[in-house]
């Protein structure tokens, strides 16, 4: 059983254990979306008092923040205590594809080293990659109302369309 | 009490995130290629499950653990342009940066730390649509 759990998952007991937490959220009598957190950080580092979106209670979100905060420690707890292996077993075409672009480790790690390493924290043309692709993710997921926990998984699973 | 019960599903949901490798950067970036079936294999059993979950919920009538209230799914309002225009944004700001909300916290966990850019980026983000959201097409 432990030599499983250590092991990469599939996918057929992933995407079920990914419905299991929208279960257990929504027995909760919550819902399952992750980027209104962002809005909720927003609100709570004060944003309010220059933009009206971000004016609001968000302590009445409060239980969603100590689900992210149980995602950082999942984080934690799965990388330190229940992983075998950093390898990612990647279709050969990939790897080979991404040795051509430089990526040395793939296929070798959880990561690339190149844009997720620490020696990158010194290295400004990568931060900047980063903070834009954070910045498009945080603008996107607000635009549409929803990441992909809340309208992939909760929305189609809810069956509505648009 | 209540705190606790939604830190340890963050706690579950964290751990899943990690195992399942869709917090890995190489994972994405294969799905975007095309070369694996892993990720759609994930977000459709998901979906698959997650639609019968709602189902069960519905028909059975059942009521919240914590208050008692008969549990409602709250639809989301029907448009399309916001989903289209903000959509893309998403989209290439997953591939960019390899992560989306959920998983970029994951990584923070597990300790790769220029994640903590892709983190502040996705509350300027989400900052700057807040400012600018009367303007935006929706």
């Amino acid at each position: 059983m432990i030599e499983y759990i250590l092991k990469p998952w599939p996918w057929y007991i992933s995407g079920p254990a990914i419905a299991f937490v929208m279960l257990l959220l929504l027995w909760s009598g919550k819902s399952f979306g992750m980027s209104s957190n962002l809005r909720t950080l927003c609100s709570a580092f004060g944003a309010g008092n220059s933009v009206s979106f971000f004016r609001f209670d968000w302590r009445r979100d409060s239980w969603n923040l100590s689900v992210l905060a149980g995602t950082v420690v999942g984080g934690f707890i799965a990388s330190q205590f229940l992983t075998s292996t950093t390898v990612v077993d990647l279709n050969p075409e990939t790897i080979a594809q991404l040795q051509g672009l430089g990526v040395l480790d793939a296929g070798q790690s959880y990561m690339p080293k190149l844009l997720f390493g620490t020696e990158i924290l010194l290295q400004k043309k990568n931060l900047l990659l980063l903070l834009g692709g954070g910045f498009l993710v945080g603008f996107g997921a607000r635009y549409a109302g929803g990441c992909t926990s809340g309208h992939a998984i909760s929305e189609l699973s809810n069956l509505q369309w648009p | 009490m209540r705190t606790v019960l939604f830190f340890l599903i963050g706690i579950l949901f964290g751990v899943v995130l990690f195992k399942s490798e869709v917090a890995s950067w190489f994972r994405i970036y294969e799905m975007f290629q095309f070369d694996s079936f892993h990720m759609y294999g994930i977000i459709g059993s998901a979906v698959l499950c997650g639609a019968l979950v709602m189902f069960g919920l519905k028909k059975l009538r059942v009521k919240s653990i914590l208050d008692g209230q008969q549990i409602r799914v709250k639809s989301k309002e029907k448009a399309w342009k916001r989903y289209l225009i903000g959509g893309i944004f998403f989209g290439l700001g997953w591939s960019l940066a390899g992560a989306c909300p959920g998983p970029m916290f994951v990584l923070l966990g597990a300790g790769f730390l220029p994640i903590l850019c892709v983190v502040i980026g996705s509350l300027l983000g989400t900052y700057c649509y807040g400012a600018f959201r009367g303007k935006l097409p929706h």
